[in-house]
């Protein structure tokens, strides 16, 4: 989301992730703080976090060439994965279960499926929901996608680019926490190197699904996940990086603009 | 031009000689300062295990040097598991003046600057980089941990010989060189015994979250023992996911699963049963281990794993080889020390918390018995 | 009028290759003088090999103008090749440097075709997806390598995929080159400084004039209004693919420098991490400025190393610099103020060579 209204690749977004998780693990097996506060702890950190990242790195480079963002971004990412290296050490913590190991059994036992997933794709569909109507209804929704159309025309509107960009980034963070503690439930094993692979995977998702379309992400991750998975079941386990890989390249040759993305006509 | 730079880099060598007695002129004790060079993974992915063997290897120096005698100065660089930093921290160590070396905790990096060392004919001795590359036509490079291949072959051999399983399962890691190392020796070995091997699937680095498809293919076939050669933190998600979906199979380990009872936040019962090939064992009831364990607990707040057994054992080789060799003095050239240590080294027999009656063959091969274990109880037994 | 327009890019061109070769000599005089230090030394090599992929990136991002993700898969292609072509080369070519010099012309060759045929497709399309289909192609090609097994014998080489080494079925005089993922070991390690200068200079050589040719001008329209360039005759495909293939040809000659410097390589080296690396090398060094490529690749090689002293604090002080580098690169103000600055050491330059011509 972050991606499509700030028109920048945000490779720092699986390191807030990975944040996310460790001061969620801390409030729980350390503080002893129950699940929920522990969850709203560390939205409310991951979004001081976001805010400030963006103050200090990405804000001063608002005018330059977004390659030039792309790159702080990288640097950021280092920062923030050495900066876990030093505070939490670089040895794997096993994630506790939030919910239990409990699963729901469908169908008298023929299939199961672990509570974890469940509460995953509903989270998935809220956060969703509440993304589409956030930007389709609210003002600030609305001003984030004027930003994402027309930066300048927006701001000859009369709203407030940076604050927007800024609110865009407090939001991606926050749910980059939710994303944190839900990836490390379903795969509890936490390291300072853990939200490399999903941040480069969700960029990925996004440009699947088109990019700025928050229902098109969410179809590009399911789809993406499912590939790999059919993949290692069906044809190889040592090539299904590559055959999730391939798929995306068929996919973008076909449709260059993702798969719900506005093609944009261009004007001459 | 090589002539030239052998004589600068004994130039520097004596250069840095010449400095370190100058600094401690007025204390003779310390002028017996050998030089430890080392490197591993201090920072990024594979920072687990260049940590340990760094903590492990740091504590039998200070327990070495507390006693006074020979005296050590270790140091570590980082080679953030690559061959190209692996290099580049090599030469900072020589620019340093190192004498003797631990080589690289890494197989991949070890492999890059095992020929180095083998140039510039410094000794060195790896804690755990298993592969055979390490120290295949390196005289001067020695393993303290088993080779890959090794391993591979001893745990195809408990396997049958035990008759732990009928059908085996295999999961391991194709983009590492540990795991796919051992898999290989493995599966020969499988098939000269005419084992039954009737699942073999794969993960990368890059998806070792979800083991729902390997695991579901092993149940499938009927697997009643899956053989996981990998490093404890893939193979704790697999004990997970196998639970989840009621695939209870028996498992066998090689040393790198070693360290799973101490990862944080870890549900022991998950391991229970769990068998393994390990030369190391933190619970052993032994003076040497207990010691060991307890110092290194002190120190950082974690039980020791193998890597930290593996580096902790290495500078006492070391420390026993020039001990028992008198002639071998700290003012040594690096080259006259790597040859009286090769001669010793392949002679003598060392006893440490990896193993005891350890000994060397000339290639560098080390030989042990591997303690074969089980978990009970959040514990290992041996089996 | 025309003959001061021409003259500004050959001076340009001049000094580029000027740094190269004082660079050069003045490594050359620190290590027949002794006064280098062995991280130094040792690194020369590599810094050559990321000061090309640095300047074939930047004929991919900044002359093109297309973002290149997966720049690495290029290199490692090279690498394989090159050291597969070397490693079966040993007894027909003894000479070191030559057969150097050959198997990285195989290693170029084998990465522009796989540059060629990954160009036709992915410069179809624009931007970022052009951006994430590189990606992808990298990650593909890395994931492929570590599934392949090469193998040499009497009979020639042997090819396998997927299975093990022993599936090659070699005769017994036979050795196995590339395994699976544990790559190559026992590389020959025959690269060195000077060959890595050469191809320093014979990719300048290349893509400087391929700049400043017909084609390059041509290219350079495209990045700039491909619409307009379109109009006017020029044909799109044929450009941009000539641009990729060459670059990509290049990376290949690096890949195949860069792992015969080392005795072991693994396909894992040549992932997404290190295509951002030299990414960052071109960024840095400013978009289609060869000369500041150059100086980034060398400069952000050298500076882990010179941090070691401050130990785990390494790599935090290198994101630090990063970024703090990036912001005053785009700062208007500290861009201005260093220009004033650069313009007052250049008049002051200029005044005292007046001044000392007026005596002498």
């Amino acid at each position: 989301m972050v991606y499509g209204i700030a028109k920048m690749l945000n490779f720092a977004h699986g390191d807030v992730i990975m944040i996310g998780a460790y001061v969620c693990f801390f409030s729980l097996l350390h503080w002893n703080i129950p699940t929920v506060f522990a969850i709203i702890l560390a939205m409310i950190i991951c979004t001081a976090l976001g805010v400030l990242i963006e103050r200090l790195a990405y804000k001063p480079l608002r005018a330059a060439p977004s390659l030039a963002v792309l790159i702080t971004a990288i640097g950021v990412s280092y920062f923030l994965q050495n900066a876990a290296q030093l505070l939490w050490t670089s040895s794997p913590k096993v994630f506790p279960s939030v919910l239990g190991d409990t699963s729901l059994r469908l169908f008298g036992g023929q299939l199961s499926v672990s509570m974890i997933s469940v509460v995953t794709v509903a989270a998935c569909i809220v956060i969703m929901l509440g993304l589409t109507w956030f930007t389709g209804k609210t003002k600030t929704g609305k001003a984030m996608r004027a930003c994402s159309e027309d930066k300048g025309a927006a701001q000859l509107m009369g709203i407030n680019v940076n604050l927007t960009i800024s609110v865009t980034f407090a939001i991606g963070a926050a749910l980059a926490a939710v994303a944190g503690v839900l990836l490390c439930s379903a795969y509890p094993m936490l390291m300072p190197t853990t939200g490399a692979m999903p941040g480069i995977k969700a960029f990925t998702a996004a440009v699947f699904g088109g990019i700025g379309s928050i229902p098109g992400a969410m179809l590009g991750g399911i789809l993406l996940g499912l590939i790999e998975i059919f993949g290692k079941a069906y044809i190889s386990t040592q090539l299904s990086d590559a055959i999730v890989f391939a798929v995306l390249i068929i996919v973008l040759l076909v449709k260059p603009a993702g798969l719900l993305g506005k093609q944009v006509r261009e004007k001459v | 031009m090589k002539k030239l730079l052998c004589s600068m880099i004994a130039i520097a060598l004596t250069a840095a000689g010449l400095v370190g007695c100058g600094s401690s002129g007025s204390n003779s004790a310390t002028s017996s300062v050998y030089k430890i060079g080392a490197s591993g993974p201090l920072t990024g992915g594979a920072a687990i295990y260049g940590n340990a063997a760094k903590n492990g290897a740091t504590i039998a120096v200070e327990e070495i040097n507390a006693l006074g005698g020979i005296q050590f100065d270790l140091r570590y660089e980082d080679d953030e598991h690559d061959p190209e930093k692996a290099v580049n921290a090599y030469n900072t160590l020589k620019d340093w003046g190192m004498q003797l070396s631990l080589a690289t905790v890494t197989s991949t990096p070890g492999a890059a600057v095992a020929t180095k060392y083998f140039e510039d004919r410094i000794f060195a001795i790896t804690p755990s980089a298993s592969s055979v590359a390490v120290v295949e036509g390196n005289d001067n490079v020695f393993q303290m941990c088993f080779s890959d291949p090794s391993q591979g072959t001893a745990s195809a051999q408990y396997i049958s010989e035990n008759s732990l399983g009928t059908k085996i399962a295999v999961i391991y890691k194709n983009d590492d060189v540990y795991s796919s190392g051992i898999f290989e020796t493995f599966m020969s070995e499988a098939a000269a015994r005419g084992m039954d091997i009737v699942s073999t699937t794969t993960f990368t680095e890059d998806s070792q979250n979800d083991f729902s498809v390997q695991l579901t293919e092993a149940k499938n076939q009927g697997a009643d023992l899956v053989f996981l050669p990998m490093y404890y933190t893939p193979a704790s998600l697999i004990f997970q996911q196998a639970r989840s979906m009621d695939f209870a199979p028996k498992y066998f380990g090689v040393d790198g699963m070693d360290g799973i009872l101490t990862l944080e936040g870890f549900d022991t019962s998950l391991a229970e049963g769990v068998m393994l090939l390990t030369p190391f064992n933190a619970d052993a009831a032994d003076e040497r281990t207990k010691n060991f364990v307890s110092k290194y607990q002190e120190a950082y707040g974690e039980i020791p794993n193998q890597f930290a057994a593996g580096g902790y054992d290495c500078i006492y080789a070391i420390y026993e080889a020039i001990q028992q060799d008198s002639s071998i003095t700290p003012g040594m050239s690096a080259e006259e020390t790597c040859e009286k240590l090769i001669a010793k080294f392949t002679s003598f027999s060392f006893d440490g918390v990896t193993g005891e009656n350890t000994t060397w063959s000339a290639q560098g091969l080390v030989s042990k018995g591997p303690k074969g274990m089980v978990i009970r109880n959040g514990a290992y037994v041996g089996m | 009028m025309s003959k001061t327009i021409l003259k500004s890019p050959m001076r340009k061109n001049i000094s580029i290759y000027a740094l190269v070769i004082i660079g050069y000599i003045v490594m050359q005089c620190m290590i027949q003088t002794g006064n280098i230090t062995s991280v130094l030394h040792g690194q020369l090599v590599p810094i050559c090999a990321y000061i090309v992929m640095a300047i074939s990136l930047n004929l991919t991002v900044g002359i093109l103008g297309e973002l290149s993700l997966g720049h690495a898969g290029f290199m490692s292609i090279g690498a394989f090749s090159g050291v597969v072509a070397a490693t079966s080369l040993e007894s027909i070519i003894p000479f070191a440097p030559l057969r150097l010099a050959v198997s990285m012309a195989i290693a170029a060759a084998f990465a522009g075709a796989a540059g060629f045929l990954i160009g036709i497709p992915v410069l179809r399309l624009m931007g970022d997806y052009l951006a994430i289909v590189t990606l992808a192609f990298g990650e593909i090609i890395k994931h492929l390598i570590n599934c392949l097994y090469i193998g040499i014998d009497s009979g020639g080489l042997s090819f396998g995929f997927l299975g093990t080494a022993s599936d090659l079925n070699l005769k017994d005089d036979g050795a196995v080159i590339v395994n699976g993922p544990m790559g190559i070991a026992g590389i020959n390690r025959i690269s060195n400084f000077t060959a890595g200068f050469i191809l320093v200079m014979v990719t300048l050589f290349i893509v400087l004039n391929l700049i400043n040719s017909r084609a390059g001008r041509a290219i350079m329209a495209l990045r700039d209004n491909r619409i307009a360039a379109e109009s006017v005759g020029i044909p799109v495909t044929k450009y941009k693919l000539m641009a990729f293939v060459t670059s990509a040809a290049i990376a290949g000659s690096a890949g195949a420098l860069f792992a015969m410097n080392y005795s072991t390589v693994v396909a894992t080296k040549f992932d997404f991490g290190t295509s951002i690396l030299v990414l960052v090398f071109v960024v840095l060094g400013g978009l289609g400025n060869m000369m500041g490529s150059i100086i980034a690749a060398t400069v952000l090689t050298i500076l882990p190393e010179m941090l070691r002293e401050i130990e785990q604090y390494r790599m935090l002080v290198y994101a630090v610099i990063l970024i703090l580098v990036m912001i005053a690169r785009n700062n208007a103000s500290f861009m201005a103020y260093l220009d004033n600055l650069k313009n007052r050491i250049v008049n002051a330059a200029k005044k005292t060579r007046k001044g000392g011509a007026s005596v002498g």
